[in-house]
């Protein structure tokens, strides 16, 4: 199958709308919220409603970067190494609610590993999971709080998000890979 | 084989002295080399079909070291001469750095009988101590030494540092008419050297050992030659110092002779560095490239090549230095220095022949009529008369050394594994079959 | 230290999906003469993120948990062994240390010994230092697993000459046509020798000053064969110090005197000492950088090693950041 696009710019920008509000409703406000996305492309979508949240509220909701490379518990051979970036949060997380950001919502393996990165840098007072796309398969008991788009998937399917920021186009994509999953998701 | 009459058939002769080259037969009889010519017939006795062979007089290694007393892990007199037989030598010159070391009547008589007793099929000459313990302060008494069989005096493994000992020591030799053989080191320059001074050793982090180590010595000795008129044998001289020296001296007329090894003809300070196969691959730190003096620069390798086809350089000798496998296996720096060399001497100078740097004359001369003149013992030629110490060998051979399978008791050699053309198929000493390859052909 | 930014242009990967690595191909650290400049910049890489960890609080994550990492040191090192010791700590391994007895056993049985021994422990990575050139080469041979030499003889000190590159790199940014300058016991240096290696990729100035003594014969041979244009070689201090833009003088050992290789500390500060006056001919804002430990009052004045221009804390700190670099690249990910 031919990688085929499944949601446009303006699809994605709905969405992101959407999980904003749902944000503020579930927390009563923007009051001691913090963004951390999940590198790579967890990043602009917290800034994304960051930014949406700033112009409805008037209020500047810290954001920071989470690399999880070094709480991966994936096996990886030697070749396939992924290199440490840094993870940047430079506002304290404790006592705040925390907003986790990804772009896409599969095994749960990476949030896992975001929330054992989460606990070193301090102790927030509830994590919540916002994630652009949910494509199914969870092989943990985890969960997300506020979602873009549902997309059931099968496994050697793949989805793969653009974003402006990292890719100079925004579109959500689906294709056929062989032999399903080599990526913690 | 019992028998010390043999007839050789068709060998190709090469001899250094005639320089003629030709294919006769060779018959031996009462273990002397009874004639030479075409065609020759003889009843009841053994004959070998050595069509496509060279016949050369038998080697014969002005240096090397059997072990024995002393330390017969290492190796011991028999196995030492085996595996010289092996190589093609017939003749073999100990160095004295034994335990107790060849300093005294007794010690030198005692190897003489082991060697009489277990190494009687090649012939074994001692080379005796210029000094007391080779300890460099007093002479040993060099007459007595060399009415027991001394053909030589040398402390070899350490230099005599005190230039009016080793002058008086080369009083003594030249009135024997014996020659000195030095082993040119200066300990205070090559103190704490583990390679030749140069790049590789920069780049492995290992302390150099100058060129200038040997020169300075070998100038020295050579002045004290020209003082005392004794016959002075530099032996495995490694720098291009050494051989511009030598030229020199001989230019002057002096009696100075040198040796050179077959390691330090073809391989450079680089082979520590390298593995054999792969030169791409990490740093060897090979402690089988270990040895003194060491492997030296190619420029170094050149003028040692030149020298031999100049005639400045007279013999090549083995130095044949075993060590036990722990000793090697170690840190390069702790590693003991020493090459075995018997049983890959003639392979490994073949390829210089092949590669055209020097002759097959020059080669075997170095070996047989160099070597011989120095020992001035009649050996070296195969005059009808002469006793019959020839070597049997084929060019062509092509063979893999492999040092599992030598007699030698020592494996510390930097040409394992290496493909060689040319070795020895038949070493006959006195007319017995010291030595033979399954490929020689006797009817 | 200060949290730092993430620096513009240093995180190239951003637009991977997943920035994974395919071209590092080392399974040990001997020396930086095989590390290509990607592998290198990537060691830099690594080590920016592991700088912030060495920030936070709690130091740990879990990255080599479950993981063995030995150090054998069979020569005494307080600071370096303590910096791997951290490093492999701070990235939840466990780790054992083996100091030989050297005086106990015959030269070189210890080394084969204590590597089969380790051998059969199984253990993840060795981390080696040993005062004979090329013992790790041995190491690496005749065993299977990782080793990362910490320092072998007169030869080689590759994590030294990392942090030292991501010094300066931190410091003067683009290394391009900036000079450093090497002051002391070349001959004897593993650190001058790492540097040389190291440095040759990013288009630096490398200048190896030291008296006639302490600078090794075959070395412009060595610089030569190997097309190191990068570097040059210096009898005297003014001329060398000028323009530049780092100095790191090397420990002077009292050990050189007494085997006559400098007449007196005198004579050697005179003409080789990093003191203020000295400094007063490099660039205004030039900085002091040293590999540690220092003999204060030889080769380094003390208002030097404790100024302002010194950079001697910070490389203490890169140097556990470089170290877990290497570790993650060395034994991160699945056992072989």
């Amino acid at each position: 199958m031919p990688e085929k696009t499944l949601l446009n710019s303006s699809d994605i920008e709905r969405a992101l709308v959407r999980v904003s509000h749902e944000i503020l409703e579930r927390n009563k406000g923007a009051t001691d919220i913090v963004f951390v996305g999940i590198k790579t492309r967890g990043v602009p979508i917290a800034q994304r409603l960051a930014a949406i949240i700033r112009t409805m509220e008037q209020v500047d909701i810290p954001v920071g970067s989470l690399d999880i490379t070094l709480y991966r518990d994936d096996v990886s051979s030697l070749s396939f190494k992924h290199v440490v970036q840094q993870t940047y949060v430079p506002f304290d997380i404790t006592s705040k609610h925390l907003i986790l950001v990804d772009d896409v919502f599969y095994t749960g393996r990476s949030i896992r590993a975001a929330l054992d990165a989460l606990i070193d840098l301090g102790r927030p007072e509830t994590i919540q999971l916002a994630v652009l796309i949910d494509r199914g398969h969870r092989e943990l008991p985890i969960r997300a709080d506020f979602v873009g788009k549902n997309i059931p998937t099968a496994r050697n399917e793949e989805i793969k998000v653009y974003l402006s920021e990292v890719d100079a186009v925004d579109k959500v994509t689906v294709m056929r890979t062989e032999g399903g999953k080599n990526e913690l998701k | 084989m019992k028998n010390d009459s043999l007839l050789i058939k068709n060998a190709r002769i090469i001899g250094p002295a005639a320089g003629i080259e030709e294919t006769c037969d060779i018959l031996i009889t009462g273990g002397k080399i009874s004639k030479t010519g075409k065609n020759i017939s003889a009843a009841g006795v053994t004959v070998i079909n050595a069509s496509g062979l060279i016949a050369s007089p038998g080697f014969i290694d002005l240096h090397c070291h059997l072990r024995q007393p002393g330390y017969e892990n290492k190796e011991t007199i028999a196995t030492g001469a085996r595996a010289a037989a092996c190589g093609g030598y017939t003749t073999i010159c100990c160095m004295p750095n034994t335990n107790p070391p060849l300093d005294s009547a007794a010690v030198v008589s005692h190897v003489r009988d082991i060697a009489a007793r277990e190494a009687s099929f090649i012939t074994i000459l001692p080379v005796g101590c210029i000094t007391e313990g080779r300890a460099g302060k007093e002479l040993t008494n060099m007459a007595e030494l060399a009415a027991t069989g001394c053909i030589g005096f040398s402390d070899d493994g350490s230099t005599v540092s005190n230039n009016r000992i080793m002058s008086l020591a080369m009083d003594n030799a030249a009135v024997l008419d014996l020659p000195i053989i030095d082993h040119c080191e200066d300990v205070d320059l090559s103190q704490g050297g583990h390679m030749n001074e140069g790049w590789v050793a920069v780049r492995l982090g290992l302390k150099g050992i100058p060129a200038a180590a040997e020169d300075t010595i070998v100038a020295r000795d050579i002045a004290l030659c020209e003082r005392t008129g004794a016959k002075l044998h530099l032996t495995h001289i490694s720098t291009a110092g050494s051989v511009q020296l030598v030229r020199d001296a001989k230019c002057r007329g002096l009696k100075v002779t040198c040796d050179v090894t077959p390691h330090h003809l073809t391989l450079t300070h680089e082979r520590v560095m390298n593995s054999q196969d792969d030169p791409r691959s990490s740093l060897a730190y090979d402690t089988n490239a270990r040895v003194n003096p060491p492997l030296r620069s190619p420029a170094d390798v050149e003028a040692l090549i030149r020298g031999i086809t100049d005639g400045t350089i007279d013999v090549i000798a083995t130095d044949h230095a075993p060590h036990t496998i722990e000793e090697k296996l170690c840190e390069f720096e702790n590693a003991v220095s020493g090459i075995i060399g018997f049983e890959t001497a003639f392979g490994v100078l073949m390829s210089l022949v092949h590669t055209g740097k020097i002759s097959l004359n020059a080669l075997l001369t170095c070996l047989t009529t160099g070597p011989a003149s120095i020992l001035k013992n009649g050996a070296g030629t195969l005059n009808p008369g002469a006793r019959a110490d020839l070597t049997l060998l084929d060019t062509g051979y092509e063979w893999t050394v492999d040092a599992k399978e030598f007699f030698s008791k020592g494996r510390n050699t930097p040409f394992d594994g290496c493909k060689l053309k040319g070795m020895v198929v038949a070493t006959i000493s006195g007319g017995f079959l010291a030595f033979r390859h399954n490929s020689l052909r006797i009817d | 230290m200060s949290l730092s930014e993430p620096r513009p242009g240093t995180a190239t990967r951003e637009t991977l999906p997943n920035p994974s690595i395919d071209f590092w191909k080392h399974r040990h650290v001997l020396d930086l003469d095989d590390f290509s400049r990607e592998e290198t910049d990537l060691v830099f890489e690594i080590a920016e993120g592991m700088v912030e960890i060495l920030d936070r609080d709690v130091k740990k994550v879990p990255t080599l948990r479950g993981k063995t990492i030995a150090t054998m040191f069979f020569e005494p090192s307080t600071r370096t062994r303590a910096s791997f010791e951290l490093a492999a700590k701070y990235l939840g391994a466990d780790t054992i240390n083996l100091e030989a007895a050297r005086s106990s056993v015959a030269k070189g049985e210890s080394l084969i010994d204590s590597l089969r021994t380790l051998q059969a422990l199984e253990v993840n990575a060795i981390i080696m230092r040993h005062p004979c050139s090329g013992a790790p080469y041995i190491a690496a041979r005749n065993l299977d697993t990782s080793i990362i030499n910490a320092g072998d003889g007169c030869h080689a000190h590759p994590s030294q000459g990392l942090l030292d590159i991501f010094t300066m790199r931190q410091q003067l940014g683009n290394l391009k046509g900036r000079k450093a300058v090497i002051v002391g016991d070349i001959l004897h240096s593993r650190v001058a020798r790492s540097n040389i290696w190291g440095t040759r990729h990013y288009g630096m100035k490398l200048v190896l000053c030291a008296p006639p003594t302490l600078m090794p014969h075959g070395l412009p041979d060595m610089l030569e064969k190997y097309s190191l244009n990068h570097v040059t070689l210096e009898h005297d201090l003014n001329t060398a110090i000028k323009n530049a833009d780092i100095v790191m003088p090397l420990r002077l050992q009292k050990e050189r005197q007494q085997s006559g290789l400098i007449s007196s500390l005198r004579e050697y500060t005179q003409g080789y000492q990093v003191n203020a006056a000295r400094l007063a001919g490099a660039k205004p804002d030039v900085l002091v950088m040293h590999p540690g430990p220092m003999n204060e009052g030889a080769e380094i004045s003390p208002e030097v090693a404790y100024g302002t221009r010194s950079l001697i804390e910070q490389q203490v700190t890169n140097g556990l950041a470089v170290r877990m670099a290497l570790l993650y690249l060395i034994a991160g990910g699945k056992s072989r």
